[in-house]
C-alpha cells in the first residue's frame, strides 16, 4: 500500500459519502454544500489520474460556477420564510432496488473484464500544453462547437431567466 | 491491494448510481440536477481513468474538458427553465409540474 494508493482510498471516501448525503439528505442547503466536497474529492482523484488541467478546470468550472448556481437555484426556488428546505422523494423502495441491481451489474462487469491496463507507476507531466495543442489540432471543430454551444447556452439562459411575464 | 484501473470504474459505477437514485427519487427539480451533475462526474471520471490506463494519452482528457463545458451549459438553461418554473407554478416539484403553461 503506497501512499498514493493511501491518497486514492481518502479521495474515494471523500466522494462516495459525501455524493450519498447530497443524494439521502433531506435538507437541500446541506446537499448542496456536499455536493463541494464531492467535487472535491473528484479534483483529487483527477490528480492521481496525472490529469492537472483538468482538475484545476474542475475546481473553477464546478465549484466555481456550477455550485454557485446550483445554492442560487436552491435559495431563489424554496420559501425560505415559510416552509424548511425539504425535498420530498418519490418511491424509494423500487427505486433503490433497480439502482442496487444497476449498481450490482455495473461493479461486476467492470471486475470480470479483462481491461488490458497498464501496469506502473504514473508519471505527472503537465498536460495543459498538450491539450491546448490537441484543441487546436484534432479536436479543433469539437473545440469551436462548443464556444458556440456555450454561447448560445448562456445567452439563452440570460433570456429565459429574465423574461418578464406575459399578461 | 494496488490501485488500478478497476477501483476507479467501480468508484464511478457507484458514483453513477447514486447520481441516478438522486434524479429518479427526488422531487425537487434542484435536487435532480444534482443528480445530473454527480453522473456527469462519474463519466468523466471513467474517461480519464480510461485514458491514463488504457489508451495512454490525454485524449481522454480533452473529452472531458468538452463535457464540462457540456455541464456548465446545461446547469445554466436548466436553471434558468427552473426559475420560470417557480413564476409561473409556485413550485419547483417534478411530479406537481406535468403541464407546459397554466
Amino acid at each position: 500500500m503506497t501512499l498514493l494508493d493511501i491518497a486514492f482510498y481518502f479521495f474515494a471516501l471523500v466522494t462516495l459519502v459525501s455524493a450519498g448525503i447530497v443524494v439521502f439528505s433531506r435538507n437541500m442547503i446541506y446537499s448542496a454544500f456536499s455536493l463541494l466536497f464531492t467535487f472535491f474529492g473528484v479534483v483529487g482523484l483527477y490528480v492521481l489520474l496525472s490529469a492537472d488541467f483538468l482538475a484545476v478546470t474542475q475546481l473553477l468550472i464546478y465549484v466555481g460556477g456550477i455550485l454557485v448556481l446550483l445554492l442560487f437555484g436552491v435559495m431563489l426556488t424554496t420559501r425560505i420564510l415559510d416552509v424548511e428546505m425539504k425535498t420530498g422523494a418519490l418511491q424509494t423502495v423500487p427505486a433503490a432496488l433497480l439502482i442496487a441491481l444497476m449498481a450490482g451489474t455495473l461493479c461486476g462487469m467492470f471486475w470480470i473484464t479483462d481491461w488490458k491496463a497498464i501496469r506502473g507507476e504514473p508519471h505527472f507531466t503537465t498536460t495543459a500544453a498538450s491539450l491546448g495543442e490537441l484543441f487546436m489540432t484534432t479536436y479543433a471543430l469539437p473545440f469551436e462547437v462548443a464556444s458556440i454551444v456555450l454561447l448560445v447556452a448562456l445567452l439563452g439562459a440570460a433570456m429565459i431567466a429574465r423574461r418578464e411575464r406575459a399578461k | 491491494m494496488h490501485v488500478g484501473l478497476t477501483h476507479y470504474l467501480i468508484l464511478s459505477a457507484i458514483l453513477f448510481s447514486l447520481g441516478v437514485f438522486g434524479v429518479v427519487t427526488r422531487r425537487n427539480a434542484v435536487m435532480v440536477l444534482m443528480g445530473v451533475e454527480l453522473i456527469l462526474n462519474s463519466a468523466n471520471i471513467n474517461f480519464v481513468a480510461f485514458s491514463r490506463y488504457v489508451t495512454p494519452g490525454i485524449d481522454g482528457q480533452a473529452i472531458a474538458v468538452f463535457v464540462i463545458i457540456l455541464a456548465a451549459s446545461e446547469a445554466a438553461i436548466a436553471l434558468a427553465i427552473v426559475l420560470n418554473i417557480y413564476k409561473q407554478f409556485n413550485t419547483v416539484n417534478v411530479d406537481e409540474i406535468s403541464a407546459l403553461k397554466e
